[in-house]
């Protein structure tokens, strides 16, 4: 609270970045953990929440005759447009906020004081509901060719690799010790995915430390140990997912890549996947396309080319591609790796998981991904994402990218996978809010030391509890593309990859198709669920009836009318469905002004079934801005907000009274 | 002319078919006066492909040695290979598909040789009269009239013969209005707004000429449209430049001196080469096989083809927000008032009016505001994308139409009775067709070549429910509010169902249709079951309470 210079400001603007006239006045409060905007307004008082680490960036602009315009950008790609009547305020506000996005040590993060009101037990039960040991038996490891390696235990040889790492039953401690030595940060080839059927495998590793002649006995025998594994095949593929050039200017550095001289029976090969600096000037380029006032076609469409994101996206998907392919078809192992194995590696190993198997586009599955391949084998997620103050040049969107991969895929397959895109975003959002556990730090040594554990939430317990928020009504298991593994079409098919506004324009609603089809669909599904067991209910009820009518017998069965609780297709949630600014010509036009007009339009969305507590679809759609979003997502819970709310209640709510 | 002349080689054995994700098959290959017909025999895996000589734009061929491969591009955009052993066979059949792919004489078009294989249970011809559009006007309002001035195609060559016009402007005035206006084109109602009783007319541009000539039956007419003391718009689909320079050609615009209460917007709608030109540069990149994302996405940008949608979805929503929330009148032309002009209005009411999204007002809104409103189909579908010749009236007017129409869809998928596969059937029969819908340019020359006697309607067709079922959208859920699309680059996305229809995987698309179409229908058939269910048990109760009350009668008595 230290950092509070001005708890509270009256008569802030928020500006509508779509259109100018939609500008709403209200409050604005800094609280230790949020920003938050409440809107003037006597009945509904809209509110807009956001954590402190989600901002990203926060601009303040030239003072106008209206007040001093602060501009804060967030992770989530949320822009909120502030105008505050006093310069003064505006800069304590600026001060403030400076210094609360950029917290420097992690128990200033939300996840150690949001509390969800769940007991000890549930606590632990959340963190044991993804268990990668459970992953690993699934996957059909330990067997006669893979072996738990405790080398590792206490990260004596790799402090940023979990303590147990599956390995080639054939690598000795020695052989992992010496290649260990031979790659960068000692990030020696583990085991990343195993394939029951044909015994072909995925391994990860970092670059080798080769230069320009250097060579490793024990790490070329770790190498031939993993083909060994695999007596399938007498090859493995290497994938350096570098550009061939950047591989080749690490060599000068004592880094480099395999020469296929020195080991025995591998192919190598390059995928060029720029880096993070280039993914982070991509992002930043394609979000500038976003946020343009009124772009046209061209400038939308060339500024996305010139972005490059979509051709980032590309490489990333067809090295995953390559590599399912080498797994599942051609039965041959693979060791990826780029250079600390870390970025690039934890992407393409990941979503060559997800078209290989099945599992993964489970919900469940999933999250047992994401702990697999990028929380396990120490993804940088604090410096990635900057949740602690930190060098900038760290920060880079790599998880952002696999996330979009995977949404991609279910653009070309809208059956494959049990979740939604909700799901995808949600996922997107807590990675940078710092509201759960799970992704603070920057390994699972860190993770440990902080305790996190039994001092946060997890993530996943939490999705888990609204997973029917989050479900693909398309999805059945039975369905062939739920099965084996996914074939995405390779060239020339560039058209497949699109621009995800669903993510990058999340916050613009008016962007965004009006009607949801998924929602739809889940609201029919949960109708018919309770159809089925009416049908069951009034089916005996018939059977009764009737056998006590031929017997003569009276049985008064009163049950309560259950279609009343079909109320599905008649409640009126409604949605503000208002006209663009199609034209300035209709300004200066001296008759009433197009925005009267807008209480009468307000679209009823017939279908709105939809849970009432969707802010989706609520007209006080700005509510969802900040984390209840996420918590107004109860699943058929009828509006209550559940958890998160508690969290916050507790000292923020004497701002919001007072 | 006997068909025949032109088929020199009827038949070809061994012929290879190529498609885009299908194997190469192999098969006979048959010319008949108006199908290319391709059938093969494979035990396993027997097909037919019929393709009307009509659908073809273009047709290229090569040898290697003697066997010889003609590409086949056709207007619904898909392209297909056939590879011909024989090189004298080949270049027979290429020469026939050519010479029967470009009839000039509409009467040899297939839709007067086709004899349906159904019943027909309403004739389409006499399915959406003005008459009945009027009829349903004049419940609610009685501001208009329905006149005949143009029975004889004699007013407005383009116009039908029937129109619908203010109440207090008689015929006489209406024949004078012609003569001040394009082509004859005076101003007719397109669409009357219910709920605040605002009108949108269409018309061409005014014969104004450079030294301002006036017609006051003109300038009557538009405003007995408008409430007293209001105003209306004149949405002009041509840049404020060029409609100056059509004065030196004798046409123009409304100026304010002349009419007052009317206040003008320029919104620019590309046509003609322009369109067509974007067209062709974007199914070429559509079919680019480069492997390279920055070339799709700067060649996808260098056609234009979003730019247009974008524009004339925004000049639609002009329209109709003058309507709905300006309450004022509209009246929308361009120059000759047959191509952007009817773009506009049918989009307005599209996003206006909820009738216009079932099926059946869907149809209604193409017959009234497209086939009688006069555009001229055959001339602006005469070829596609593929085709070389280039013709200055070629236009795919009607497609952008379509895909705006798409567009909306997408971002309000719960509130269009049909689904995106309607849409593309029209896109497909607009260009090549059994039926004589699309025939002619107008109604004029539809009645001369005695279309509604000598061939049958599409609707005909469509209408039957066998036909219905393909084209239902399982999301419909009436919707009775205006829609206000979004505009923004951001929500329009390229058509795939039109433009990538052949050249992307579709298996994984289609099987998630049919899901969706699969969790309707059951809910739909549990909620029969439920309801029939709750009629019985009611019933049964009923009979027990009354035997019940009966018994607790006979106990009371004593």
């Amino acid at each position: 609270m230290e950092h509070i210079r001005m708890p509270k400001v009256e008569n802030v603007r928020l500006l509508d970045r779509l259109s100018s006239r939609r500008a709403v006045v209200g409050t604005l409060y800094l609280t230790a953990t949020h920003v938050i905007f409440v809107e003037n307004g006597s009945e509904t008082r809209k509110e807009t929440w956001v954590l402190h680490s989600q901002i990203s960036s926060i601009e303040k602009q030239a003072t106008t005759a209206t007040g001093c315009p602060l501009l804060i950008r967030c992770k989530n790609f949320q822009v909120i447009q502030l105008v505050i009547p006093q310069e003064r305020d505006c800069h304590d506000v600026y001060i403030s906020l400076i210094r609360l996005a950029r917290p420097v040590k992690y128990e200033e993060l939300y996840c150690f004081s949001f509390n969800p009101k769940l007991d000890k037990e549930e606590r632990e039960q959340g963190w044991k509901l993804v268990d990668l040991n459970e992953e690993y038996h699934r996957m059909g490891v330990p067997n006669n060719y893979w072996q738990i390696s405790d080398v590792n235990r206490d990260y004596g040889v790799c402090d940023s690799y979990p303590t147990e790492v599956y390995v080639p039953k054939s690598a000795t401690a020695h052989i992992i010790v010496g290649s260990s030595k031979f790659r960068s940060r000692r990030r020696f080839p583990a085991l990343s995915y195993y394939c029951k059927g044909n015994n072909a495998s995925i391994c990860r590793s970092s670059q080798p430390l080769s230069g320009f002649s250097a060579r490793c006995l024990e790490d070329e025998q770790m190498l031939q140990a993993i083909r060994k594994a695999n007596p399938g095949s007498d090859f493995i593929y290497v994938v350096d997912t570098r550009p061939k050039l950047n591989a080749m200017a690490n060599r000068a550095a004592g880094k480099g890549y395999e020469n296929e001289d020195n080991y025995s029976n591998i192919k190598f090969q390059f995928i060029g996947i720029e880096n993070i600096h280039v993914m982070r000037n991509s992002l930043q380029k394609m979000l500038e396309v976003c946020e343009l006032k009124s772009p046209s076609m061209s400038d939308f469409l060339w500024g996305l080319e010139n972005s490059g994101w979509l051709k980032h996206i590309k490489a990333i998907m067809d090295a995953g591609i390559f590599i399912a392919k080498a797994v599942a078809e051609e039965g041959v192992s693979v060791l990826v790796h780029c250079s600390d194995g870390w970025d690039r590696t934890a992407q393409v190993c990941s979503v060559a998981s997800l078209l290989l198997d099945p599992y993964y586009r489970t919900m469940k599955g999933f999250m047992v991904l994401i702990e697999k391949d990028w929380v396990s084998f120490g993804h940088k997620f604090n410096h990635r994402y900057g949740n602690l103050d930190g060098d900038p040049k760290e920060i880079s969107p790599v998880i952002d990218q696999f996330i979009e991969c995977v949404w991609q895929l279910m653009e070309q397959f809208p059956c494959a996978f049990e979740f939604n895109e909700r799901f995808l975003i949600h996922i997107q959002h807590h990675i940078y809010s710092c509201q759960f556990g799970n992704f603070l730090c920057n390994s699972q040594k860190e993770r440990r030391e902080l305790k996190i554990k039994e001092r946060t939430y997890s993530l996943w317990a939490h999705l888990w509890k609204n997973r029917a928020d989050y479900l693909n009504p398309l999805f059945r298991p039975d369905h062939s593309q739920s099965q084996g593994t996914l074939h995405p079409q390779i060239a020339p098919c560039n058209f497949l990859y699109k621009f995800w506004s669903g993510m990058y324009n999340r916050f613009e609603k008016g962007l965004h198709p009006r009607q949801s089809v998924t929602d739809y669909l889940m609201a029919v599904k949960e109708e018919t669920q309770q159809l089925e067991e009416e049908l069951e209910v009034l089916q005996e009820r018939l059977a009764n009836l009737q056998k006590s009518q031929s017997g003569n017998n009276k049985v008064k069965s009163k049950q309560q009318d259950r279609s009343k609780q079909f109320g599905l297709y008649t409640s009126n949630n409604s949605l503000a469905n208002t006209p663009q600014e199609y034209s300035n010509d209709l300004k200066s036009f001296p008759s009433r002004s197009p925005s009267q007009g807008d209480e009468d339009s307000a679209l009823i969305l017939t279908q709105d079934n939809l849970k009432s507590s969707d802010p989706d679809l609520s007209a006080n759609s700005d509510q969802e801005s900040g984390v209840e979003d996420l918590s107004c997502r109860s699943p058929s819970g009828g509006g209550c907000l559940p958890s998160e709310d508690s969290g916050k209640d507790s000292d923020e709510a004497v701002f919001l009274a007072g | 002319m006997e068909f025949a002349e032109l088929i020199k080689t009827p038949r070809a054995d061994n012929v290879v078919l190529h498609r885009p994700f299908h194997l190469a098959v192999e098969g006979t290959l048959c010319l008949t006066g108006h199908h290319l017909i391709f059938s093969s025999r494979r035990q396993d895996n027997a097909e037919e492909l019929w393709l009307l000589h009509s659908n073809i734009d273009s047709i290229d061929k090569r040898f290697v040695g003697s066997l010889g491969t003609i590409v086949i591009k056709c207007k619904d955009l898909r392209i297909i290979q056939l590879d011909i052993p024989g090189m004298e066979e080949c270049l027979n059949i290429a020469s026939s598909i050519e010479a029967l792919s470009t009839l000039d004489s509409v009467t040899l078009m297939y839709p007067f040789f086709y004899r349906p294989m159904f019943e027909v249970l309403e004739d389409g011809w006499s399915s959406f009269l003005l008459e009945q559009e009027f009829e349903l006007l004049s419940s609610v309002t009685n501001e208009w009239r329905l006149s005949c001035v143009n029975k004889e195609f004699s007013v407005c060559p383009s116009y039908p013969p029937v129109v619908i016009v203010p109440k207090s402007v008689d015929d006489d005035a209406l024949r004078k209005v012609a003569l001040f206006r394009h082509g004859g084109r005076f101003p007719v109602l397109s669409y009357y707004h219910k709920k605040n009783g605002m009108a949108m007319l269409r018309s061409s541009q005014p014969l104004t000429g450079t030294n301002g000539r006036r017609c006051k039956e003109d300038e009557k007419l538009v405003n007995a449209t408008l409430r007293s003391g209001r105003r209306g718009f004149v949405i002009d689909t041509r840049p404020l430049t060029v409609a100056q320079q059509a004065r030196a050609k004798g046409g123009g615009f409304e100026q304010e001196v002349h009419y007052p209460q009317w206040r003008r917007i320029h919104k620019y709608i590309e046509r003609f080469n322009i369109l067509q030109e974007s067209f062709i540069k974007l199914v070429e990149a559509c079919n680019d096989q480069s492997h390279n994302m920055d070339r799709w996405l700067s060649k996808l940008e260098a056609s234009n083809w979003l730019t247009h949608i974008k524009e004339l979805l925004t000049a639609a929503c002009l329209a109709a927000q003058c309507i709905d929330r300006e309450g004022a009148s509209v009246l929308v032309h361009g120059s000759e008032g047959t191509d952007s002009t009817l773009q506009v209005t049918s989009l307005a009411q599209i996003i206006l009016d909820p009738r216009c999204r079932t099926i059946r007002g869907f149809e209604a809104l193409i017959v009234r505001e497209w086939l009688q409103a006069g555009h001229p189909f055959q001339q602006r579908c005469a070829q596609s994308a593929y085709s070389n010749s280039k013709q200055k009236w070629e236009a795919p007017v009607f497609l952008l139409f379509l895909e705006c129409v798409w567009q909306i869809h997408r971002q309000f998928p719960c509130s269009f009775e049909f689904n995106e596969q309607f849409l593309i059937m029209l896109f497909e029969h607009a260009y090549a067709s059994q039926f004589g819908t699309f025939l002619g340019n107008n109604e004029n020359e539809r009645a001369k070549l005695k279309l509604p006697q000598k061939t049958m309607s599409l609707w005909s067709w469509v209408n039957r429910p066998e036909e219905l079922s393909r084209f239902q959208n399982p999301l419909y859920e009436a919707n009775s509010l205006v829609i206000w699309p979004s505009v923004a680059p951001q929500s329009l996305q390229l058509w795939e169902g039109v433009f990538l229809r052949w050249n992307r995987p579709s298996r994984f698309l289609e099987e998630a249709e049919e899901e969706r179409i699969n969790i309707i229908k059951y809910n739909k058939e549990l909620q029969a079951r439920v309801n029939a269910l709750r009629r019985r048990l009611a019933e049964l109760e009923a009979e027990d309470e009354d035997e019940e009350v009966q018994e607790e009668e006979e106990e009371e008595e004593p």
